[in-house]
């Protein structure tokens, strides 16, 4: 009866072992991020939301979504409300820093035709480098003072590179490196995580409504929601760059915003520009 | 003493109660409201997750207290500590429930 008894117990733990075993795995793929996936689904999604949406026409937003505001824009286009800024950003690009050196010495192809690539993560440093971020570390290792990155230079800066770009896919790598899939994840988790007072996420507008108004203001759509960057809101009555969307969306929720190029805004725009791979840059854009 | 007696003194006794001001609060009662508050929100700060509201209240309260407005002062340290605990609750759920709104 005991033998019978020991005999029993051992199959059971032996089953038991068994099952860990082979559902081990799956819980572990689970927790491993699949951004391949997670891009397929994500734009699967807003198709299947808009169908009669071309895909590309995603990265124009609001006026993607309402006809009367999409004929208000193409007039707008004639005479863009960024075309200072561009022609700004294009002097203060070409003029070299005091040390003769300049901005194109610091970017692949002399900075030309590359913000398709950024946010870009760096391996040796182990973070996510955004666009913004690389031109003020330019401009430190060439011994000039950084600028606001919410606003004004760098926004007109970002805007001629985003303009050498147009039509250019979004090419957003993710390295084969467990940070930098670590910094896609939790870029992914900052966009899905409610905050603020108000309990919004970025999703709860940009993926549960877009199309939809919230007071005066039609929602863009979270696909291609960067491509356009920077842009001129009228609301600002100004340029600013995807470092101002990022606090004053956060505000508007009646969040704090943290510091612009903070890890968690550099992992949001690393995830949401990794969501929009394939479809072109247009920025600099104009918005309501 | 009868049944109609009695309930007119308890009457008189609850009168008198709600007319006796309270207490007014003391720049004591503001430091210990306001560092209970202030504590709350660095909490709020450590899981990067304060609200714009919370800091709001603080700053009132802060104003009224250099204007000695203790009593507003008190009231407006208690809504930011208030605040600031909503904010970790909704942080700290936040940790796992997001995954629920998540594209898959």
């Amino acid at each position: 009866m005991r033998v019978r008894a020991f005999f029993s117990s051992a199959l059971t733990a032996l089953w038991l072992a068994a099952l860990a075993t082979a559902t081990a795995p799956f819980a572990h793929a689970a927790d491993i991020p699949d951004p391949a996936a997670d891009a397929k689904a994500f734009r699967d999604y807003f198709v299947k939301k808009f169908p009669k949406l071309k895909l590309d026409e995603f990265v124009n937003g609001p006026y993607s979504m309402d006809e009367d505001m999409r004929r208000q824009w193409e007039e707008k286009e004639q005479f863009p409300p960024y075309e200072f800024a561009l022609e700004a950003g294009k002097e203060m690009f070409s003029t070299p820093f005091k040390n003769g050196k300049s901005y194109a010495d610091c970017f692949a192809n002399g900075g030309i035709g590359v913000r398709q690539d950024y946010p870009a993560f760096d391996v040796k440093e182990g973070k996510v480098i955004t666009l913004e971020l690389a031109l003020n570390r330019c401009r430190e290792a060439n011994g000039e003072a950084p600028y606001s990155y919410v606003k004004d230079e760098m926004a007109s800066l970002t805007a001629y590179m985003a303009f050498t770009s147009r039509g250019k896919p979004f090419d957003i790598k993710i390295p084969d490196d467990p940070r930098a899939r670590e910094a896609y994840q939790e870029g992914k988790r900052y966009f899905y995580t409610r905050r603020g007072q108000l309990n919004f996420s970025c999703a709860t507008c940009h993926v549960q409504s877009p199309g939809e108004r919230i007071r005066a203001e039609i929602l863009a759509p979270g696909l291609g929601i960067l491509n356009a960057m920077p842009i001129y809101r009228s609301e600002w009555s100004g340029m600013g760059t995807i470092s101002r969307r990022f606090t004053t969306c956060n505000s508007q929720i009646r969040g704090v915003p943290l510091e612009p190029q903070s890890d968690e805004y550099r992992n949001l725009e690393y995830y949401l520009s990794y969501m929009s791979n394939g479809l072109p840059i247009s920025g600099p854009g104009a918005r309501p | 003493m009868s049944r109609t007696t009695r309930t007119i003194a308890i009457a008189a006794a609850a009168f008198a109660a709600a007319l006796t001001p309270a207490r007014a609060a003391s720049e004591a009662d503001f430091k210990t409201a306001y560092a209970a508050a202030d504590t709350a929100e660095k909490e709020a700060g450590a899981l990067r997750n304060q609200w714009t509201t919370t800091e709001a209240a603080l700053a009132t309260a802060r104003k009224a207290a250099e204007a000695g407005n203790f009593d507003q002062a008190v009231a407006q340290a208690k809504e930011a500590e208030a605040l600031a605990r909503a904010s970790i609750f909704q942080a700290t759920s936040e940790k796992e429930a997001w995954k629920a709104l998540e594209i898959k």
